[in-house]
């Protein structure tokens, strides 16, 4: 009832034929839907960072009618806004030797072999399009004197192919987004809907029809209907507690969908980041990324010696160890995040990690510094070492920075095909809230491409082949399953707001996050796993017995906000860990301790693990359903990563 | 250390508010001024009291959620820093600190610490960007645009939209928001075709909102967290008396404020 | 421009005089033209110290360009007008922007000048007042008799008497203030400026300023101590 159950046949939709004509052939045989009759169809958007901005201003500019909903007082807080470093294109502006092959290449390649090669092409060809799009919006790239884009180089890459706005690329490129969003909230095409948080998909005759959306000014909730429902809210990072993430990023939505049958694919491939201030007490809410461009100029660095305690300033030259350099000699510090984090984590399990928790390692400028002169350094990074400073009262100009890995992005996600529409037909999922594009590991720069991809470039064509063959009956708010979703999203506040009992939301998510952490972050073993489960059971029945929630349900109330979204954690979690349990492998961000090479490196399992895990859900208590799709490599073959 | 928070407290925007006094223990000079409030919090919903509404997302001084006044100063002491980035190491022990919202009508109070900002997105869709539909653009490198020019839009277009700049104006001005992105557009040759149009909008909604008049004392830019200078308000001025003058002709309509938050729900 | 109702953008939209920045660019053009007097008229008294023939004759000659003095008087008038009717506007404007005070709020990017523009405006158009009623008009001219023409005289007779001097003094310094910001403040309002030229501007408004006032104030004081009488 109101539900999709699973599929056992997930059909990818993935085009047959050469890789580079695929998506051109699957653009040429999608349905149309004539322009005048564009306007008769709406729309629902949830999330208005880069995938739903983009999505919405161009879905507006086609003519179709969209609500768009965000959590924030605007939509231009979504966290895509403190993305840094930059975004990737195979423009080959540097006559470098990129391509888009080679950008699809390292893509596949950077994600271990656990992305779909027909998305991932189709994510490199359109990234071309992302940064003319952006220069024609006014996103202030970084340019040379002579008035071309510069760019910059980024782990897992050999190629300069990142283009910038300082560090602070995320928030331009959302302001571009954003910006053509007003622009049709303006025209009319789009209405802006936000302090609104969608807490239920209305599934009608297996179609996704709506969503059940809580004002969170008011607490009203309300069904809002459409010819189909496009998810845009991020990733599940936050299921850490302390990650790089905002403190609203929430998986809600995208568990609520999951909930009414969406599967959720690949949910243990979380990225870990390897440049973040390390944790300074319990008190902590948040952790704050360093960009990873500071790995292009920086060294990484720990004294070779064990608790070495002199100030880094003190400690010689042939008295550190550039550990990464070492081991990897030809990618040194821009190795791909996970092995940076992995090092890191290593480093400091030696005993050889620095600053008073001994959780870090020096990212030192100095070299840098001395090269290029303090004026281009303040230049390229003057807006991080002002934060760090900010942060630890530490001068970067002077003494190295302190770093240490977190949480920073998920790439699994909800399921969806090459048309990025999941297995409930009429729910599209896009950007950080798909699992699609990177695989086991995302390579850096590579987020803000594929939100904007998938909003600018996919969603329109698809969505409108989707409305132009699918028969879609006419429903109104008051058709039963609506009235049911909408009974059941109040029970669930109403439930929360009764438990009235000891434990604040806070606690209990700082708890979930710690078991995560330890048993399901850098690296796991099944053991841990295990155990890590069998904590969440326990925390969660805790947690509908003790929570104490303040305040009612029909104001702004923030505390009962987050205790939704700490409840969908608190499961999330579980399966986030099942699948970690079920992968008995090692693949980019999964690192389990039982496979690894002789020399610690990750090693995968291609014969049994090949495949995307899709994971359905069957009840509350009960355990998923697993889907497998199958992963085909015709084109870039999958061999040992090596970036020695 | 010990610090005295003294936090407006107000339900909602009918019923009255207050201040009250809370004593805050500070685990250490790192803790950002919102993870005391956080602590705050935690020991109030321990007390079964409603927790202090703050706005707060990204907590890395870039989304522009967070923002109140700290005796009296926007962000509070520490110059180009947001409250999420301020930390206690800037306050002593024994320190009381009085946290206000932004007070501004144009941007209605909702409860606590919480106001309501979208008078800047109508701000922004009165004309804040480039008319360029998906598909649209030419190359990027096509039009090449100079090291200093792109300099010169990123520094305005830093903007992080918080409303400190309103917060800290005795006239309640929004010319820095404005100015701000008037001058990112108006500095690159994507945004001139609009520019007039552009600045004669925003500036028309900037008034209908209910904005005070700048007088170019520069207590906005002062409290700025990205250091937004006052500049851009010129630029502002000069987009605008030409526009003025190019766009007489024209019809130019703004869009109604609102303040409810109703959504068409029933 | 004019309004009209389209769709959701229905409200009335401000004209350029109704606009805050419009009105901010007609006190910027009018505190020019005013300016300009200021410094004009500076000159002109200036000529006090070079004795009675000088500054009577002075005084004669405006006298005898009766149509273009009175033309110049009307676009001063006009402008003085203009620069009130808009500042007493923003200043209600901006009174309703803040419905509900701070209860504590610290300046502390602004100027002392920048930030008493309200009320340093006033006592220099009292002031105006006073100086028109005593020197041009003559009718208030305390302890002495006001001699129509003789210019030289009634500055003497005028400045002699100590509190005329002193309210003389203290408005000039007020203008000072006035100046130094809007002296800059009218590039600004009027979208002229260059990070370059701008705090060279600031600079350079404050030397003029301290210029003009001590000329002014020089009058007076050469008055009191003795060296014009």
């Amino acid at each position: 009832m109101g539900k999709v159950t699973a599929m056992m046949n997930l059909d990818a939709r993935i085009p047959t034929g050469p890789i580079e004509e695929a998506w051109d052939s699957a653009r040429f045989e999608m349905k149309l839907v004539n322009p005048a009759n564009k306007r008769r169809h709406s729309l629902i958007v949830v999330g208005s960072g880069l995938a739903g901005a983009s999505a919405s201003a161009t879905l507006g500019e086609l003519g179709y009618n969209v609500k768009c909903f965000c959590f924030q007082d605007s939509p231009r807080r979504a966290h895509s806004i403190a993305a840094q470093g930059g975004i990737n294109a195979a423009k080959n502006y540097q006559n470098d030797g990129d391509s888009i092959y080679r950008l699809f290449y390292d893509t596949v390649k950077g994600g271990d072999f656990r992305a779909r090669e027909g998305n991932v092409y189709r994510l490199a060809q359109n990234s071309v399009h992302i940064i003319d799009q952006c220069v024609a919006q006014g996103v202030p790239f970084a340019r040379e004197y002579g008035g071309s884009l510069d760019n910059r180089s980024f782990g897992g890459a050999q190629v300069s192919r990142t283009f910038y706005a300082r560090g602070q690329t995320g928030q331009q490129l959302l302001l571009g987004a954003y910006q053509a969003l007003e622009r049709q909230v303006d025209t009319g095409q789009v209405t802006m809907i936000p302090r609104t948080e969608m807490l239920d998909l209305v599934v009608i005759d297996g179609q996704a029809r709506g969503i059940v959306a809580r004002n969170l000014i008011t607490g009203k909730l309300t069904v809002h209907l459409a010819e189909a429902v496009i998810l845009a809210t991020g990733g599940y990072g936050n299921v850490y507690y302390l990650s790089t993430n905002a403190k609203g990023s929430n998986a809600t939505a995208i568990w609520r969908a999951h909930r009414r049958g969406a599967l959720f694919a690949n949910p243990c491939f979380t990225q870990i980041h390897p440049t973040c201030i390390p944790v300074s007490g319990d008190y902590q809410s948040k952790l704050t990324l360093m960009s990873e461009s500071l790995r292009n100029d920086g060294r990484i660095w720990v004294p070779k010696q064990k608790g070495d305690k002199r100030p880094p300033n003190e400690i010689p030259e042939d008295e550190r160890d550039y550990y990464l350099e070492r081991r990897y000699p030809s990618f040194g510090n821009l190795v791909p995040r996970d092995v940076a984090s992995r090092n890191a984590k290593a480093i400091c399990d030696e005993g050889r990690g620095v600053g008073e928790t001994g959780l870090g390692v020096y990212l030192d400028l100095s070299d840098a510094i001395a090269r290029l002169g303090v004026e281009t350094i303040r230049e390229r990074y003057g807006n991080l070492f002002d934060m760090y400073q900010r942060i630890t009262d530490e001068d970067p100009y002077k003494v190295p920075m302190r770093i240490y890995p977190a949480i920073h992005y998920t790439m699994g996600g909800l399921w969806v095909d090459y048309q990025l529409q999941s297995n409930v037909p009429g729910l599209f999922v896009l950007g950080e809230a798909n699992f699609s594009d990177h695989g086991a590991n995302r390579l850096g720069a590579s987020a803000l491409m594929q939100g904007l991809s998938d909003g600018y470039f996919i969603i329109p064509y698809t969505v409108g082949n989707y409305l132009a063959s699918t028969k879609l009956s006419k429903v109104t708010a008051s058709h039963p399953e609506a009235q049911a979703a909408l009974a059941s999203t109040q029970q669930g506040v109403a439930k929360l707001l009764a438990i009235r009992g000891k434990r604040t939301v806070d606690s209990f998510h700082r708890e979930l996050g710690k078991i995560m952490w330890d048993d399901c972050g850098m690296s796991r073993n099944a053991a841990g796993l295990k155990e890590a489960i069998g904590k969440i059971r326990a925390l969660r029945e805790e947690f509908w017995q003790n929570l104490n929630v303040t305040g009612s349900g029909d104001d702004l109330n923030q505390s009962l906000e987050k205790a939704g979204r700490v409840a969908d954690f608190l499961e999330l979690g579980e399966l986030l860990c099942i699948d970690a349990l079920e992968r008995n492998e090692s693949c980019g961000g999964h690192f389990r301790e039982e496979y690894q090479t002789p020399d610690g490196e990750a090693q995968r399992d291609d014969e049994h693990f090949s495949y995307v895990a899709a994971w359905g859900y069957t009840g509350a208590g009960k355990p998923w359903d697993l889907t497998k799709e199958p992963l085909e490599f015709a084109y870039v073959h999958p061999s040992q990563r090596s970036y020695k | 250390m010990k610090v005295k928070l003294t936090i407006w407290r107000q339900k909602n925007p009918d019923s009255k508010g207050q201040f009250i006094t809370y004593p805050v223990d500070v685990v250490n000079g790192e803790m950002s001024m919102l993870e005391c409030l956080d602590v705050l919090n935690e020991t109030l919903m321990g007390r079964g009291e409603e927790p202090v509404a703050f706005e707060h997302d990204c907590r890395e001084g870039i989304c522009g959620s967070c923002g109140f006044m700290i005796n009296g100063i926007a962000h509070g002491p520490l110059p180009a820093t947001t409250v999420c980035q301020l930390t206690m190491r800037h306050f002593k022990d024994g320190d009381e600190l009085v946290l206000e919202p932004w007070r501004s009508r144009s941007f209605p109070l909702v409860k606590d610490l919480v106001v309501d900002r979208r008078s800047f997105d109508r701000i922004i869709q009165a004309g804040g960007y480039v008319s360029v539909s998906t598909g649209n653009a030419p190359d990027g490198n096509a039009i090449p645009v100079g090291k200093e020019i792109a300099d010169r839009a990123m520094d305005a277009a830093a903007c992080i939209g918080c409303g400190a700049c309103v917060a800290a104006c005795p006239n309640g001005s929004a010319a820095l928001f404005t100015g701000a992105k008037i001058a990112h557009l108006g500095i690159l040759p994507q945004g001139k075709p609009e520019q007039d149009r552009r600045a004669v909008r925003m500036v028309a909604q900037m008034n209908v909102e209910g904005f005070g008049s700048c007088t170019n004392i520069g207590e906005c830019t002062g409290v700025c967290p990205k250091e937004i200078p006052l500049e851009e308000i010129a630029r502002m001025n000069r987009d605008y008396l030409l526009g003025a003058w190019r766009e007489r002709g024209n019809v130019v309509t703004a869009i109604a404020p609102v303040t409810d938050w109703n959504f068409g729900e029933k | 421009m004019s309004t009209a109702v389209a769709g959701q953008r229905e409200n009335r939209t401000p004209s350029f005089w109704q606009s805050t920045n419009g009105k901010k660019a007609v006190m910027a053009v009018t505190g020019a033209i005013l300016f300009l007097f200021v410094v004009g008229h500076l000159a002109g008294n200036l000529q006090v110290f070079e004795g009675p023939a000088k500054i009577n004759a002075y005084g004669h000659f405006l006298r005898t360009i009766g149509e273009i003095l009175w033309a110049i008087r009307i676009i001063l008038i006009v402008c003085v007008v203009l620069h009130i009717v808009a500042t007493v506007q923003l200043a209600l404007l901006n009174w309703k922007t803040r419905p509900v005070g701070y209860s504590r709020k610290k300046a502390i990017n602004s100027s002392y000048a920048d930030r008493t523009m309200y009320w340093s405006g006033p006592i220099v158009l009292a002031f105006v007042i006073f100086h028109l009623l005593q020197f041009t008009a003559g009718y208030i001219h305390p302890e002495s008799q006001f001699i129509d023409g003789d210019i030289y005289h009634n500055i003497v007779a005028g400045f002699s008497v100590w509190w005329v001097s002193a309210w003389y003094i203290f408005s000039l310094l007020l203008l000072g203030f006035h100046m130094r910001h809007g002296l800059w403040s009218m590039f600004q309002s009027l979208g002229l400026n260059h990070p370059r030229h701008t705090p060279v501007l600031k600079q350079a408004a404050l030397w003029i300023t301290i210029v003009i006032v001590a000329g002014y104030i020089s009058i007076p004081i050469g008055v009191l101590a003795g060296w014009v009488r």
